[in-house]
């Protein structure tokens, strides 16, 4: 297993990456490697240059700003796996990665690189579509921001141009004492899921839900938000019933064929990932009794 | 092409070595070092059988270029053993058998290192999900386990 040939860049700034993005066709950027290099290494991606970002300054960190995460492109799923600060505003963040890849792989792989790659059954593109992130880009004529939404422009591609590239991510907030749950199924712990699912809820005094996300990934090419599910919470109690009735909904995305599952068993999963992430979101929220 | 000049402290030794830009760590360590105790058995970060640290980080050697490791401290399995006297994790995986083939071994035995080094007394789930990045198709995983636990025993005492 060796990568093909190419030429190697190590820029320092995220200036000169968008310039050598521009100026060299069929060029990759190399963030954690994690999804890139097994591609080299299969020769799935034959790229003329390689333009390493590990030594641009600047793009790792987490902090808090007026009331959203702020998080850097090149932060690694480790730093953010152990953040203090993301397990405390957006817990579901933190529980969405203990599902991505292994110990060796998180140690390397970042969120920029996981959003850019954009699997249609990766952790860290459905948490974003369920917080409704921004993703923030950097080209030749500068900065603009992508709402998570609009950011898959279909199967593996995200909708940024060749000469630009993912800096980082904002994350809003969700009350404190919300509901997370995230779950997933997969064939081994650590593989891409089959499908998964991430709700928040946002549950007033008395177990009323006020507010709901209900989002799959793995069924469609990107993450669907699952709104007839939202609207099926929104203004409910948090029961059994309830969950299962909203979780229905789900059965009439439109999902995706291949080898690992026909369309209508990703239709059922995400039935019951989504109704498993309901009860676990609810049972988490502080004003659930 | 000129070849990339890399300088890296490797189990505690300055080495500066010569790689082609498109070598994974893993063929500079296997070609150009002819340091061939980190194995391949992958290149797609499946198998662990690579693993090496960088840094103090369990890190997939096939998934990551030579050339990003300039500057950087990596330790490999030619590190473990003092001489002839064995790390107590390797001690532990002869006496409990932990190994057929082999292959694993070196991989296996770096990443339970990292873990023993950030938690020296970890649960049997605990080295389980530290351990889900090394595949082993012939123990059954199950000596392994109880070499690790064996080993974090002896290392605490
Ligand atoms: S050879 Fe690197 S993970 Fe298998
Ligand atoms: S001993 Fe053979 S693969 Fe683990």
């Amino acid at each position: 297993m060796k990568p093909p040939p190419f030429k190697y860049h190590d820029p320092r700034t995220v200036a000169e990456t968008v310039e050598l993005l521009a100026r060299n066709e069929n060029a990759k950027i190399l963030a954690g490697g994690q999804s890139l290099m097994p591609m080299l290494n299969m020769r799935y991606v034959q790229p003329d240059h390689v333009i390493d970002i590990n030594r641009v300054e600047g793009l790792s960190y987490i902090r808090e700003a007026g009331g959203r995460l702020e998080i850097g492109a090149m932060t690694r799923q480790r730093e953010i796996e152990y953040a203090d600060l993301v397990a405390r505003r957006a817990p579901i963040v933190r529980e969405a990665i203990l599902n991505v890849g292994h110990r060796q792989t998180r140690n390397r792989g970042t969120l920029g690189g996981s959003l850019s790659h954009l699997d249609p059954a990766a952790e860290l593109p459905l948490v974003s579509a369920a917080l409704e992130a921004t993703v923030h880009v950097q080209g030749p004529k500068g900065k603009r921001d992508i709402a998570m939404a609009e950011f898959p422009a279909g199967y593996m591609s995200p909708s940024i141009e060749l000469d630009e590239m993912v800096i980082g991510v904002t994350l809003p907030v969700w009350p404190d004492g919300h509901g997370y749950g995230f779950v997933e199924f997969s064939r081994r712990h650590g593989d891409f899921a089959i499908v998964a699912a991430a709700v928040l809820l946002d549950v007033e005094a008395g177990g009323k839900i006020k507010r709901a996300s209900v989002t799959v990934g793995g069924v469609g090419p990107s993450p669907v938000r699952c709104r007839d599910a939202e609207k099926a919470l929104t203004g409910e109690k948090g029961a059994e019933a309830a969950f299962r009735a909203a979780a229905e909904t789900c059965r009439t995305i439109d999902a995706m064929e291949d080898v690992y599952a026909p369309a209508w068993y990703r239709q059922h999963l995400a039935t019951v990932m989504t109704r498993r992430a309901m009860v676990a979101a609810f049972g988490r929220a502080a004003n659930a009794r | 092409m000129a070849r990339a000049h890399v300088t890296t402290t490797i189990n505690g030794d300055v080495v500066d070595f010569l790689c082609e830009a498109d070598q994974t760590l893993l063929s500079a360590l296997r070609d150009e070092l002819r340091m061939t105790g980190t194995k391949e058995g992958c290149g797609t970060g499946d198998c662990g059988a690579c693993s090496v640290t960088i840094d103090g980080r369990l890190v997939c050697s096939c998934l990551v270029l030579a050339v990003e490791v300039e500057g950087k401290a990596i330790d490999t399995i030619e590190g473990m053993a003092d001489g002839e006297n064995l790390h107590p994790l390797q001690k532990k995986f002869l006496e409990h058998a932990a190994l057929q083939c082999g292959i694993c071994t070196p991989g296996i035995l770096i990443a339970a290192r990292s873990l023993l080094e950030r938690n020296p007394d970890p649960s049997e789930t605990e080295i389980r999900y530290w351990l889900a990045g090394n595949l082993c198709r012939c123990t059954g995983y199950h000596k392994i386990v109880e070499a690790v636990l064996d080993a974090a025993r002896e290392m605490r005492s």
